[in-house]
C-alpha cells in the first residue's frame, strides 16, 4: 500500500484555497494534522477540517477512502479497535478530544452517532429512546421521561407512526422506522453533534427520502456529519462535502461548488463517475 | 404518506417558478412602459426604459444559476425535470423580452425626432396583445395548464396578422410623403418587435406544454 501512495502524484490542495479548510461561521469540529493507523498502516493521512455548526457535512469518497474511519474519530469510536493509534487533534468545544483526561463516556453523549445498519435494541420502542436518558439520569421524573421521549421522537419525524404503540417491540417497525427510531434515540440525550454513518444505504427510496428531509430539518439544531457512498444523497442533503480519496482530504467546500464546479481534476472526475 | 413533509427540493423549485415569474412580471411592465412612453411621447420614460435593463437580466442570471444548482444537486426526474428544464428556455426567452423593450425603446427615441406620421393604434393593439400572450404564458407554467398556452399559439396569428397591417399602411404613407420614411421604419420595427415578443410568448408556451405532457409541439406540430 506505502508504493501505491508514493507513487500518486503530490496533491495541489495541501496548500491550496482557504475554502477548503475554513468554513464560514464557528466551527462545531476543528481537525488539525490527523493521523490515523491501524497497525502500520496509515489510513488517515494529514487530515485538517473545521466542520462548521449547524450545517450538514458530507464525506463522500470511494469505498477504503477512509470516509467512515474519520467520521469515527471524531467521537473516538476507533477507540475500540485495537492496535489502532491516532496523532493530531481533534477540537470540540475548545478541547482536544485525544487530550489525556478525556471523559469518552461524556463525549460521545455530545458526539451522538447513528448506524448505517439500524440497531434498535430489543426492547420496546419507547424504552429504546429512554434508555439512554435513564442511564444518564437526564430527566428526574417518569413525566419528564415521557416528554423527552415523545420530543425525540417527534424530532425524528416517527412519533405520528407509532404514539399508539409505544409499548410495543421496537423490531416490528420497518427498516426506515427502525433508522428514525435510532435518531431518536441518539437526540433523545440531546447531543449536539450527530455522526451518521451511511444511515440511508440500507433503505428503499422512500425511507430514504424520509431520511435524508429530516437531517434537511435537523440541521438547525444540530451539527450533522454524514458519510454516504451516494454522491447524490451527499449533494441532496448536505450543505458542505468533503472528498476522501486513499486517507487523503483532497477538496473540501461549499457542497453546489464541488459538484458543479471541483477545483480538484480528481474530484471531478469521481462526482462524474470516472471512477470510484 | 399522510405525515410525510414537502420535501425541500419541491420548495426549491417553487422559489424557481416566483423567480420566473418575477422576471415576466418585470419584463411585461418594460412593454407596457415603452409602449406608454410611445403613446404619450414621454422621452424621460423612454430614458427609463432604456436603462432599466439591470434588474432582468440580474434575474437571468440568478435564475440559470438556481436551474444548474438543482440539476446538479438534486438529479431530477420526469416532470421535475422537464420544469427545470422548460425554466432555463423560458428564462432565456424572457431576458430576449427585456432586450426586445430595449430595442423597441431605441425606436421610439429615434421616432420622437419627428412629427407623428399617424395616430397609433395597431402598435398598442400589438402590445396589448404581446402582454397577455406573455401573462397567459406565465400564468400557464405556473398553473400547469395546458388549455391556456396552447390559447398562447392560437393568438400569436393575430398578432402576425396586425404587423403585416401595419406595414402595409405605413407603406402608402412613405409612398405619398417621402419625409415620413424614417420615421414609418422605426414604427415598422416596433411592430417587428412586438411580433418577436409574441414568438417568444410562444416559445413559453410551447415549453409549458412539453413540461406538462412532455409533447414536443414546436415548429408547427400543432393542435388547432
Amino acid at each position: 500500500m506505502s508504493t501505491v501512495q508514493s507513487a500518486l502524484p503530490p496533491l495541489a490542495v495541501a496548500t491550496a484555497g482557504t475554502d477548503r479548510t475554513s468554513p464560514p461561521g464557528p466551527a462545531a469540529i476543528d481537525v488539525d494534522g490527523l493521523n490515523f493507523y491501524y497497525g502500520e498502516k496509515r489510513a488517515l493521512e494529514n487530515i485538517t477540517i473545521r466542520i462548521p455548526s449547524h450545517l450538514v457535512t458530507a464525506f463522500i469518497g470511494p469505498s477504503g477512502c477512509g470516509k467512515s474511519t474519520f467520521l469515527r474519530t471524531l467521537n473516538r469510536m476507533n477507540d475500540i479497535i485495537a492496535g489502532t493509534r491516532v496523532e493530531g487533534r481533534v477540537v470540540i468545544e475548545g478541547r482536544d478530544i485525544y487530550a489525556p483526561g478525556t471523559d469518552v463516556v461524556a463525549l460521545r453523549r455530545r458526539v451522538g452517532m447513528v448506524f448505517q445498519k439500524s440497531n434498535p435494541f430489543p426492547k420496546t420502542i419507547f424504552e429504546n429512546v429512554a434508555y439512554g436518558v435513564r442511564i444518564n439520569g437526564l430527566t428526574r421524573n417518569r413525566g419528564e421521561l415521557e416528554d423527552r421521549v415523545e420530543e425525540s421522537l417527534r424530532s425524528a419525524a416517527i412519533w405520528d407512526e407509532v404514539k399508539d404503540r409505544l409499548h410495543e417491540s421496537a423490531l416490528a417497525l420497518s427498516g426506515g422506522q427502525q433508522q428514525r427510531l435510532c435518531i431518536a434515540r441518539a437526540l433523545a440525550i440531546r447531543p449536539e453533534i450527530l455522526l451518521m454513518d451511511e444511515p440511508a444505504s440500507a433503505l428503499d427510496p422512500i425511507a430514504t427520502q424520509r431520511i435524508e428531509e429530516l437531517i434537511y430539518q435537523l440541521k438547525s439544531r444540530y451539527t450533522i456529519v454524514i458519510v454516504t457512498h451516494n454522491m447524490q444523497q451527499a449533494a441532496r442533503v448536505s450543505d458542505r462535502t468533503a472528498f476522501f480519496w486513499l486517507g487523503r482530504l483532497v477538496e473540501y467546500g461549499p457542497t453546489d461548488r464541488i459538484f458543479t464546479n471541483p477545483g480538484e481534476k480528481l474530484t471531478e472526475d469521481y462526482v462524474t463517475g470516472r471512477f470510484g | 404518506m399522510p405525515d410525510r413533509p414537502v420535501p425541500h427540493f419541491q420548495e426549491e423549485l417553487q422559489q424557481l417558478k416566483n423567480r420566473l415569474l418575477e422576471m415576466g412580471g418585470l419584463a411585461e411592465d418594460r412593454v407596457r412602459t415603452v409602449v406608454q412612453a410611445l403613446v404619450e411621447r414621454d422621452a424621460p420614460l423612454v430614458d427609463r426604459v432604456l436603462s432599466g435593463d439591470g434588474p432582468i437580466n440580474a434575474l437571468h442570471i440568478e435564475i440559470d444559476s438556481r436551474c444548474f444548482k438543482l440539476l446538479a444537486l438534486h438529479q431530477p426526474m420526469a416532470v421535475d425535470l422537464r420544469a427545470i428544464v422548460s425554466a432555463v428556455k423560458i428564462n432565456t426567452d424572457l431576458e430576449r423580452v427585456g432586450d426586445l423593450a430595449v430595442n423597441i425603446a431605441e425606436a421610439v427615441k429615434r421616432y420622437m425626432r419627428h412629427p407623428p406620421v399617424k395616430e397609433l393604434i395597431d402598435i398598442p393593439r400589438m402590445a396589448d396583445i404581446a402582454q397577455r400572450m406573455l401573462r397567459d404564458a406565465l400564468d400557464a407554467y405556473v398553473r400547469r395548464d395546458t388549455t391556456l398556452a396552447q390559447a398562447v399559439l392560437n393568438e400569436d396569428d393575430a398578432l402576425d396578422s396586425l404587423k403585416t397591417q401595419v406595414f402595409r399602411e405605413l407603406l402608402t404613407y412613405m409612398l405619398q410623403t417621402p419625409a415620413t420614411i424614417e420615421p414609418a421604419l422605426d414604427l415598422i420595427l416596433m411592430s417587428r418587435h412586438l411580433e418577436r415578443i409574441g414568438d417568444h410568448a410562444t416559445n413559453i408556451a410551447e415549453d409549458v406544454i412539453f413540461m406538462v405532457s412532455a409533447r414536443d409541439v414546436r415548429h408547427h406540430v400543432r393542435e388547432g
